[in-house]
This record gives C-alpha cells, structure tokens and sequence, in this order.
C-alpha cells in the first residue's frame, strides 16, 4: 500500500498555533472557552491546542469525551469504548470546542455533541479539526480546520503530532 | 448468534478484562447527573427469574434502562408455567416478541445454557442452583479492581472467601473470576460446607488466615449463610458458625484497617458479619451493589452491541 505525507512535523504544529489563535479571537476572549477531545483521536491535539492557548494567553480546562454509547452504528458494526470520558468542569454555559484529529462523514461528530449535551447545555458548540478530508454524510462543517485534504473515501488517514499520511 | 454471558469460565481472561474495562466508562455514566445513554436504543431486554431475586433483577433492569434498552419482566409465579407450558415454549414464545437478550436465574444448573441452545438472543446468567453467577463474579472483580487500584491484574492479591462455598454459586463464580486476574484465593469453610472435590487452597481455620496482626489478607469475601442449610445439620450451630468463621468485633478489631471486607448480600447480620459493615473501614460492601450496576450495563452492552445481524427472533422475510 502506498503511503504518502501530506503534512510535516512542523506542518501540524504550525497548523495547531494558528488554530489556537484563532479559537482566541473567534471567541473574542477564552471568556467560558473550553476544549474537549473526542477520543481518541482528538484528545491529543486538544491537548495540543491547549498547550498553545495557554502560552498565548491563558490556561483553559481541557476535557475529553467517548462518544461511542452515542454512535449511530452499534450492533451494525463493532463499537467500544476506547476511554473513559473525562469532563470534570461545568458544561452549562460554557463554550465547548470540540476537538478532531480527521472529520470525515460527520458521524463521530453527532455522536459527540449527544454525548456533551448530557453533561449540560453549553452556550455554543465550536468543531476544530487537524484534517477535513470531505466526504459528509451529515449538515456539519469545522469551525476551524488545520487542512482541507480531498481523499477519496477508501483511503485511510492518520493524524499525529508526527504529520499526517494518506495511505 | 449473540454473544451470551453463561460462566466467568467460557468469558476467559480477556472477556473479564475487557468486561473491567467497559465498566469503567460505565461507572463514568452512573455518576452523571443524567446517567443515560442511548447505546442499546432499540434493544429489549427480559427478565425471566425462576427463584426470588429483588436485588439482581433490579440491578440488571436499572442497567438495561440506563442503556436505553426496553425492559419486560417475566413473572414466573403469574406465568402459563402454572398452566403446564415448558420452559422451553416459555423461552420460545418471550423470543418471538423480539427479544434481543434474556437475564434468567433458574434453580436448577446449566439452564442458562440449554436456554441459549433454543434462542438466538443473548443470554446472560443470572445465577444457575449453586453453579454460577457471573456477574456477580464481575462486580465483586471490579469492585478489588477499583478499591485497590489493580488494573493491571490481582497478581499477589491475597483473597480469601468465608463460609458456605459448598451451596454458592457466588462463590464459585467469584473465585473464578479473582482467579483468572491472577489473584490468590483461598476457601475457608468447615468441611461440610465445602464441595466434595476441592481445587482451590482450602482451610477451615479463618484465625490462621487472617494472621496474628491481622495482615494476612488483603481481601475478606464473607459469604452468606443460608440458613435454610441449617436442616442439613452442616453446621452444629449458628453461634458456633459465627465464633469459629464470622467477622466477629475481635477479628474486625485485628484486622489490618485496609482489608477489603466484601459480602454478596443480603447479610446475616451476627452470623457472617457480627459487627456494623459500617464502621469497618475497608467495607466495600455498598460500592458492590453500586458497581453491579455499571457491570451489568457493561455486560449488556458487550452481549448486544457487537457488530452483527440483528439478534431478535423473529423470522424477517426475504426481500424481492
């Protein structure tokens, strides 16, 4: 199979400050912000992104969600859980940005902002992503998006600190 | 087929980590303001108890309904059963209603497995005569997991489990379930009330096995005297049963302060447990009956939701 990177090392990390900074000015302020990884892809570029917001500007809780007892699929495919949800700051109120490694057909998405509404009602919803490959089967769009990469849908894509390989 | 849940021994290792493991995000569930999912949105899942049981029946419906699946109750005692019908028509005609999974406990051993043998729902083991009951092996494993954070395995955890092993399929199951995380676990039962052939470390004297000061456990499982044995003669009195195997205030007082004390419930209270569980200081006893909880969801949830065909009964047309 043939593999081929698509970003560097220094590409994702580049991608991830500038993100960061615009999570900061989109939201005008980290008034109420917080970053909640979806496992378990997205926890480690919300910690990521958390580690830059914080070096620009302040510290911010950093949480991460399972979605997986809220997908779509189960029983139509293998579904477990990889991790335990870790959300241990008020939802009511806040400003969750969702964190992904790659957004795809939208799914996992879904899943998640159900899996978030049962912690409380936050004021409002953000998406950031490292990777949109395209391919929606769903009405949801990132707010902020590392890459737009057109794929094909029987590709795979791997996203790490390390870049980000089609194969 | 369905996965079914029958006996901690055809769950492996593997199936008792992954079990743990499931339960964990579980356990995350439960402590939720909201404690619901929709992960078995769809699913049904029917109680069928042959022998009285409020605390399993309840703990496996409140699991079921957190995961959002439909809950019916079989009612043995209101049942056509009274009427002559086989339990194997019983299970047949819950099945046809499109049923995804049943909970049965049944006083007779290996029910659960003929049971499964007629259905293609899932079946899970809500304890068979004095054979097993899995789950509550997996709480009780989940429980020492949580209490003495060993994630990793029980290896080196010294457990013992006290009184009628003999008559428990609590006893067997959580032995079973201790044993395959590597735990080391020991009997301690007069001989009566031990099973005719004996695989484990079994002892009869519960002093020695506590030790002189008290560490030589790490865990203390009490089981439940049933009285009901006592027509058998099996022990020559409930005070002697106490003074030689029960958690007396002499013990509770020798005991190392972080010696998990476990006990199945419903307690005897001053014959296997003669001090209030709550003023030990490793009682786990209630987190038991909350982990249950998570445990079953996670059973549950591990029967129904794996990648397959539908796993209700009812025949589905072929499509032209």
């Amino acid at each position: 199979m043939s593999q081929k990177r698509v970003l560097t090392p220094d590409d994702v990390r580049r991608a991830t400050t500038r993100m960061a900074h615009e999570i900061i000015e989109r939201n005008q302020g980290l008034d109420g912000v917080v970053l909640v990884g979806i496992q378990t892809g997205g926890v480690w570029l919300a910690d990521a992104l958390g580690s830059e917001i914080a070096r620009i500007e302040a510290a911010i809780p950093v949480g991460s969600i399972d979605a997986s007892l809220y997908r779509d699929d189960i029983g139509l495919r293998p579904v477990s859980p990889a991790a335990v949800s870790d959300i241990d700051f008020d939802v009511d109120g806040s400003t969750i940005v969702l964190v992904d490694d790659v957004l795809f057909t939208g799914r996992t998405v879904r899943a998640a902002l159900d899996a978030v509404g049962d912690y409380g009602r936050p004021r409002s919803v953000q998406l950031a992503v490292m990777v949109d490959r395209g391919h929606r089967e769903l009405p949801i769009r990132p707010d902020f998006v590392g890459k737009n990469l057109p794929t094909s849908s029987d590709e795979d894509v791997a996203v790490t600190a390390d870049g980000v390989v089609i194969s | 087929m369905s996965r079914s849940l029958l006996s901690i021994d055809e769950l492996g290792t593997d199936g008792v980590l992954r079990i743990l493991e499931l339960a964990d995000t579980m356990a995350e569930v439960n402590r939720r303001p909201n404690p619901k999912v929709p992960a078995l949105r769809g699913k049904t899942v029917c109680s069928v108890f042959f022998e009285d049981s409020t605390r399993t029946r309840l703990s496996f419906e409140t699991a079921a309904k957190r995961l959002s699946a439909d809950t019916m109750t079989f009612a043995v005692s209101q049942s056509s059963l009274n009427k002559g019908e086989s339990l194997r028509d019983t299970i047949e005609t819950i099945a046809a209603m499109g049923v995804d999974a049943f909970v049965i406990r049944h006083r007779s051993a290996g029910a659960p497995w003929q049971v499964d043998d007629w259905t293609n729902a899932a079946v899970v083991n809500a304890g068979d005569g004095w054979h097993a009951h899995p789950t509550q092996g997996l709480l009780d494993a989940y429980t020492v997991r949580t209490a003495l954070d060993r994630t990793g395995g029980f290896d080196g955890v010294r457990i013992a489990v006290v009184g009628d092993v003999k008559h428990s399929r609590v006893a067997r199951s959580t032995t079973a379930a201790f044993s395959a995380l590597g735990a080391d676990v020991t009997w301690v039962a007069p001989r009566t009330l031990l099973p005719p052939v004996v695989h484990h470390h079994a002892v009869d004297d519960l002093d020695a096995v506590i030790g002189p000061d008290g560490d030589g456990v790490d865990v203390l499982y009490m089981l439940r005297m049933q009285r009901e044995r006592m027509t058998e003669a099996l022990v020559p009195n409930l005070r002697e049963y106490t003074a030689r195997f029960g958690l007396t205030p002499e013990r509770a007082a020798r005991l190392a302060p972080n010696t998990l004390i476990m006990h199945p419930g419903p307690i005897n209270r001053g014959v296997e447990i003669a001090v209030d569980p709550a003023e030990l200081p490793g009682a786990v006893i209630t987190q038991q009956v909350a982990n249950g909880i998570a445990v079953r969801m996670a059973v549950l949830f591990d029967c129904l939701a794996k990648g397959d065909d539908p796993t209700s009964d009812l025949e589905r047309p072929e499509l032209p």
